[in-house]
């Protein structure tokens, strides 16, 4: 072996014998990860590989009355072919749509706003966050008495300025309710939107804003040839969180309309099949079905992301 | 001086927060509580309570028990009576109001094999689903269970076990605005359907002029297993059967179409509505607070507003639920039961405690302070319930039973019931009955021929 070293003409493929460091190296970053690996095979893998075994049996939640058997794809058949999932499926997919568009609209807009400065800013950012900070469940709850027919504030005081010719059930009418609970999320949801995207804009250096001041470029241009563009990466992870979690609805549907037919998301019906009936391989099934389309969302994102970063 | 300006705001924020979440606490809480009458009536002593005390002094058992009306309130009274006296300490932990959700959180105990729960309120429904998971009481409490209504006990005995004590009983009444009755001209209460919905709109068309929130007649609509009591007692009065009979559908037939429209039409005119949101709470808080003329609901809703400070005390009576054309007024049958979970790690302690809220003296505590309908004959005829509870009268009392199929669905009677008050409910909200039930009686079927 030549102790002289040579100059290599092109950078050649690691060599395959390592040496005892790295292989000492390797060993302790296994070490270190199994661990973690570990915890999440536990509280991850272990949960969706049983659900999915469950989905191909029947098992029931009082398991002491129906013996447990392997039943094949009945469960997906039977969910195939139930309006009600396509109803559920449909819904949820409606809910997403509506409120992740306005959600981001109005957040953004937010964001801008907070972004610029003005007197009391701090404290407007501190006020903006509060109706995410309230727990869903009691801030649905809240709403539900608020938009009540009889004793509700809204409707009290849209009737009184006359906005409202009489009081309206607005939770209780199908063809108002999908309104109103997308309306009570969106008053939610915006804020952790906002914040999100106030956090990529406050990336964005502001001798950009200087520069095409000079170029004299217009507010709205630069808006969408300046700000827009750098969002982009803050924009799609707000979309992804945004979507996943409005696919996955269930507190604030069953805090409003509870077991009620026509407003069952995807989510609320797997809780309705699994302990409501009992019937924990159908819940499972579903469960596989709502995996495999928040699954295809994230894959139609990540996709996105990546043609765009090339 | 930036972060000082925050905090400022913050304390602000949150002082108003304070003072807006205790001002609603307070409103709410002005609805006439039993907790005076509960403690003027005190809890009746425990039988043997010394032998009790020895033999199981300092256990812990846990009573998973009512949340509607007044009934923790009762459950609490009785709870510290008997610890006292026994030293076996007990801990009441109300259960869901809605009679499914209940069922959920028991279904998901029993599962889990769980000793949290000792002894449990069970609905007259449940004992065919969770006859596996409880103790068979009749070794012990068989003689006390020969007090009570032989109806009942059979309810509760599956294959020879008797899993639950009858408790207390229910069916449903409708309650009426006597006043208004007799402002608006009429001198009875009404015996059928149509007449109740005539009556109450002019009562309603009436009343709204000066009370803009005031509605003919409120019930239990919301997409729960009270829709099925409720939906059962309209379909049964009218002559359509009893939703499942001799182990087959038959909730889809003209006559039960009709009676379904005919509510159907009422919601949003004499009927509000929200009412497709409503419970038992809300039916008792809109009767009790003035704004309704009639109501349909449980006993335990007399009490309430008999109590003193209520807006409707002495101003209101009760009857049998009106019929239809070719039918006979019914009311289904409710009440509860007790249960001890076979999980429990105390079950001779749990087992004495149902001996104790299963004896007469308490059910006459428990008809007297929360109008609750006692299994017990003798109880029930006794001069001082009768008095505080007219719905015991036999004119009232005698009226047809008709019960939920829970016994042809065992333990698919949640899932069943579900089918039929999301069917029912979404009639209530629009559909009309001949485009729902249908569906309603074939997904029946379906949940009938499994096993």
């Amino acid at each position: 072996m030549s102790s002289v070293a040579t100059p290599a003409p092109a950078p050649r493929r690691p060599r395959r014998r390592r040496t005892k460091l790295q292989r000492r190296q390797t060993r302790l970053a296994w070490l270190l990860l199994i661990p973690s690996l570990a915890v999440v095979a536990l509280v991850a893998i272990y949960p969706l590989g049983k659900t999915v075994y469950q989905s191909f049996t029947n098992q029931q939640f009082l398991a002491g009355i129906t013996p447990t058997k392997w039943i094949g794809l009945d469960n997906y058949h039977q969910i195939w072919h139930d309006p009600a999932w396509k109803h559920a499926v449909i819904l949820t997919l409606k809910f997403t749509v509506i409120t992740v568009s306005f959600e981001f609209v109005l957040g953004l807009i937010i964001a801008l706003v907070v972004n610029s400065s003005f007197k009391g800013r701090g404290v407007m950012r501190a006020v903006m966050l509060v109706p995410w900070a309230i727990p869903t469940v009691v801030a649905a709850q809240i709403w539900k008495w608020m938009l009540d027919d009889t004793f509700g504030v809204v409707n009290d005081f849209g009737v009184r300025v006359h906005v409202l010719s009489h009081s309206q059930a607005w939770i209780s009418n199908p063809s108002t309710s999908l309104g109103a609970v997308c309306a009570v999320d969106i008053w939610k949801t915006t804020p952790f939107v906002a914040l999100l995207l106030l956090a990529g804009l406050q990336v964005i250096p502001s001798d950009l804003y200087e520069a095409a001041d000079v170029d004299g470029a217009s507010k709205l241009q630069q808006f969408w040839r300046i700000t827009l563009p750098l969002l982009k990466p803050a924009i799609l992870v707000t979309l992804i969180f945004r979507t996943l979690d409005a696919l996955r609805v269930f507190d604030i549907f069953a805090v409003f309309f509870g077991n009620r037919l026509d407003t069952q998301t995807m989510a609320i019906y797997i809780q309705s099949a699994t302990v409501g009936d009992g019937n924990v391989g159908l819940g499972a099934a579903a469960s596989v079905f709502m995996f495999l389309i928040i699954a295809l969302f994230v894959v139609i994102y990540v996709t996105f992301m990546r043609v765009n970063e090339e | 001086m930036k972060h000082r300006r925050l905090l400022v705001l913050a304390g602000v924020i949150g002082a108003i927060a304070l003072v807006a979440s205790l001002s609603v606490a307070a409103a709410s809480s002005n609805r006439p509580a039993r907790v005076q009458q509960a403690a003027a009536v005190a809890a009746p002593k425990v039988p043997n309570a010394a032998a009790l005390r020895k033999k199981y002094g300092g256990q812990k058992i846990t009573f998973v028990g009512d949340s509607v009306g007044n009934g923790h309130v009762r459950d609490v009274a009785l709870a510290k009576r008997f610890t006292k006296d026994t030293g076996i300490k007990v801990s009441v932990t109300p259960h869901p109001a809605a009679s499914d959700a209940a069922y959920s959180q028991l279904a998901r105990a029993f599962s889990s094999k769980s000793s949290s729960i000792d002894v449990a309120m069970i609905d007259v429904v449940w004992p065919g689903a969770f006859a596996p998971y409880l103790v068979d009481l009749k070794p012990k409490l068989g003689k006390q269970s020969k007090l009570h209504a032989a109806g009942i006990v059979a309810n509760d005995t599956i294959n020879g076990k008797l899993v639950a004590m009858p408790w207390f009983g229910d069916y449903g009444i409708l309650y009426y605005r006597t006043d208004l009755l007799k402002k608006y001209g009429y001198k009875a209460p009404p015996t059928t359907w149509a007449d109740l919905f005539k009556m109450a709109k002019k009562i309603q068309d009436g009343e709204q002029k000066s009370n803009p929130n005031f509605a003919g007649f409120v019930f239990q609509g919301n997409s729960y297993e009270g829709l099925t009591c409720n939906a059962l007692e309209w379909i049964a009065s009218a002559g359509g059967g009893h939703m499942i009979d001799n182990g087959k559908a038959t909730i889809n037939n003209p006559k039960a179409i009709t009676i379904l429209d005919a509510l159907r039409a009422q919601v949003g005119k004499t009927t509000p509505r929200g009412v497709t949101s409503y419970q038992e709470d809300q039916t008792e808080h809109a009767f009790d607070s003035g704004d309704a003329a009639f109501a349909r609901n449980w006993p335990y809703q007399y009490g309430i507003g008999a109590t003193a400070g209520s807006k409707v005390k002495g101003k209101f009576s009760v009857t049998v639920l009106p019929h239809g054309a070719a039918g006979k007024p019914v009311g289904t049958v409710g009440g509860w039961q007790l249960a001890v979970s076979k999980y429990s790690k105390h079950k001779d302690a749990t087992i004495e405690f149902v001996r104790y809220m299963t004896s007469p003296a308490v059910e006459k505590f428990d008809a007297i302070t929360n109008s609750n309908v006692p299994t017990i004959a003798s109880v029930a005829k006794d001069k001082a319930v009768v008095k505080t509870n007219p719905y015991l009268k036999p004119a009232i009392a005698s009226v047809a039973r008709v019960t939920r199929p829970a016994k042809f669905l065992k333990t698919h009677y949640n899932e069943a019931s579900k089918v039929i008050y999301q069917g029912i409910n979404q009639i209530l909200n629009g559909t009309p009955a001949k485009n729902v039930l249908p569906g309603v009686q074939s997904k029946l079927n379906q949940i009938l021929k499994q096993k």
